[in-house]
């Protein structure tokens, strides 16, 4: 029986302790909005958070994550309005959509270390979370114009208190 | 003439002969009716449990594989050179385990390797180590064993030659190699150094996996104290100031590693290092792990190496950021497998890395003499409550090929650490492959 929680709420499994996050998370747990994409860890498309950390689920075994906060795309905002998820609908970023969750979680793990990132930092960090769209441009704007909202709520939120 | 020559040595065979069965015979201790936990004070049961915790008898005294076994129920299993040893049972149990032992049997076993019926043990028991436990905190460990519930188990039989052959051969082990003694206090420094001095050396037992050890298995001590060993397939690194890491283990660094699991400027505690820390010194008070890491500071001489440390960070972040350039990324094949692999998480341009995301360039495993530990991680992932609680690694063992571990491995020591590359990297990736158990059967796809 593993016990972690999810999306803030408590879950304990009972599946084999080497089951793939991901597979626990889409096919034990219901939530589908993260996608099986290469399953060797090289593509980005699974990216969930464990500890608030960008982790590729789909080489993480559920043993891995006793005890662990593990959110996925469908926890990361309760109204789906993450400032990342606002300016990837604002951009209109998805072409296909199957790589953006991943592609989202990814971004929002990033904004919390580069609150304010270069070209360089978001190519550096997001280059390991594949798009065969080719959207990684809007990808890039959605990041900085995510990154820029969420500094004024931040800079309000300061000057307000 | 030769008369007399073969009288005196057989006179010296005899006397020498007669003083080793004399230094090797020990009486069998009398059983007693296994205590009854009242006897035993709330205060000294903690006290106990403390001792117990410093010296992680829980540990090595539960079976790990097979699916786990009861706690201090013995049956783990150690891998020696010379063949497979399993542990004993250490619960009251009269009958599998000690529950007939009296204190003065568990002192002897600490102090002088000698079981309750009067047999050497093994120096897998380290007792070189608990030879220097006061009897003040033997008999407190005695308490708290003795109230610990009993378990009636056996383990399996050892694979190891000694075993079967007289345990009087170990009276030679131990007339070669073991000086038997509780710890003196070293007046030329203060208390906290010396409490941290009789817990390392003693209980905490740190020399036996970071320590070499020689042909015989026994620690190459004084001489080579500490110059790091191995356990379990892993390299112990040196805790001396031959520790090859670029940032010093200072006192701080030290004591967050040994109380939390990880250290913000060399990484996380893996393998046989980590449950060290969750499992054990996070549950003993705080003044003895920064004892503890106040010792091991003086003994890698953390104060007098501090100063390249703020060079060696700065060099570090550059070598990150290269990462973050593109430049690599253009013209390198092996830094686009590290990007695709490794940079989501690792990532670091920040003034100071952060916890749960390691700088590799200041990591330990890039700076040690071979790539088994990081090959090990890379295999083996980390859980939520290895290392950095909270935060897992993936395990790349169905990810990544040998030849894959072997570039990022070549990578990763050329563009993040000033050291020689590492040689044979191919094949010692498979080696690092062999030592990680059961591969995940439902991740292969």
């Amino acid at each position: 029986m593993i016990k972690f929680k999810l999306n803030g709420r408590d879950v304990s499994l009972d599946v084999p302790e080497d089951t793939p996050l991901l597979w626990a998370l889409r096919d034990d747990l219901g939530l589908t909005g993260t996608k099986f994409g290469c399953g060797v860890g090289q593509c980005g498309a699974c990216t969930v958070h464990v500890g608030g950390r960008a982790t590729r689920s789909c080489i993480t075994p559920v043993s891995a994550i006793e005890g662990a906060e593990v959110t996925t795309i469908e926890g990361l905002d309760p109204a789906g309005s993450h400032p990342v998820q606002e300016a990837w609908r604002d951009i209109q970023v998805p072409q296909c959509g199957y790589c953006q969750s991943g592609q989202i979680m990814q971004a929002a793990s990033l904004l919390t270390d580069y609150p304010s990132p270069t070209d360089e930092e978001i190519d550096g960090v997001m280059g390991g979370s594949l798009c065969r769209c080719m959207t990684y441009i809007r990808i890039r704007k959605a990041i900085k114009q995510a990154a820029a909202v969420m500094q004024s709520k931040n800079s309000g939120e300061t000057s307000n208190g | 003439m030769i008369k007399r020559i073969l009288a005196v040595i057989a006179g010296v065979a005899i006397v020498g002969g007669g003083g080793f069965l004399w230094y090797a015979w020990y009486p069998a201790l009398p059983k007693v009716a296994p205590p009854s936990p009242g006897q035993f004070s709330a205060a000294q049961i903690e006290r106990g449990r403390i001792v117990a915790a410093e010296s992680y008898c829980v540990e090595c005294h539960t079976r790990q594989d097979l699916g786990g076994g009861p706690k201090l129920a013995g049956d783990y299993k150690m891998v020696s050179p010379f063949g497979a040893i399993y542990s004993s049972n250490i619960t009251p149990d009269p009958e599998t385990g000690i529950g007939n032992w009296s204190e003065e049997a568990l002192r002897r076993a600490l102090h002088y390797g000698v079981s309750r019926d009067g047999s050497h043990l093994l120096p897998a028991f380290v007792y070189d180590h608990f030879t220097k436990m006061t009897d003040a905190d033997i008999s407190d460990l005695y308490a708290w064993i003795m109230t610990q519930p009993a378990v009636h188990m056996t383990h399996r039989q050892n694979d190891f030659p000694l075993s079967v052959a007289p345990r009087i051969g170990l009276a030679g082990w131990k007339l070669l190699y073991f000086r038997p003694g509780v710890y003196q206090p070293d007046p030329k420094h203060d208390a906290m150094w010396n409490r941290g001095a009789y817990l390392a050396e003693g209980a905490a037992h740190c020399g036996a996996c970071h320590t070499p050890r020689g042909l015989l298995g026994a620690e190459k001590v004084p001489g080579q104290a500490y110059d790091g060993g191995t356990v379990d397939g892993w390299i112990a690194p040196p805790l001396n100031d031959k520790n090859p890491t670029p940032v010093v283990w200072t006192e701080d660094e030290l004591y967050d590693y040994l109380r939390n699991g990880v250290a913000p400027l060399h990484g996380p505690a893996g393998g046989p290092m980590s449950p060290v820390a969750h499992d054990f010194l996070a549950t003993v008070p705080e003044a003895d792990v920064h004892a503890i890491a106040h010792y091991f500071a003086d003994i890698d001489r953390a104060s007098q190496r501090v100063s390249g440390d703020k060079a060696a960070l700065q060099r570090a972040r550059e070598q990150s950021k290269r990462d973050l350039t593109g430049g690599n990324l253009l013209t390198d094949p092996d830094a686009r497998l590290y990007q695709g692999a490794c940079s989501a998480c690792h990532y670091n341009a920040a003034p100071m890395p952060v916890l749960g995301r390691p700088e590799l360039a200041l990591n330990n495993a890039l700076w040690l003499d071979e790539p088994t530990n990081l090959y090990l991680v890379m295999l083996r992932g980390l859980t939520a409550e290895e290392g950095q609680s909270g935060v897992a690694m993936p395990s790349f063992y169905n990810a990544l090929s040998d030849h894959d571990m072997a570039r990022i491995a070549a990578y990763l020591r050329r563009t993040r650490t000033t050291l020689p590359p590492w040689t044979d990297l191919d094949k010692k990736a498979a080696e690092a492959r062999k030592l990680v158990e059961e591969p995940p059967v439902n991740s292969s796809h």
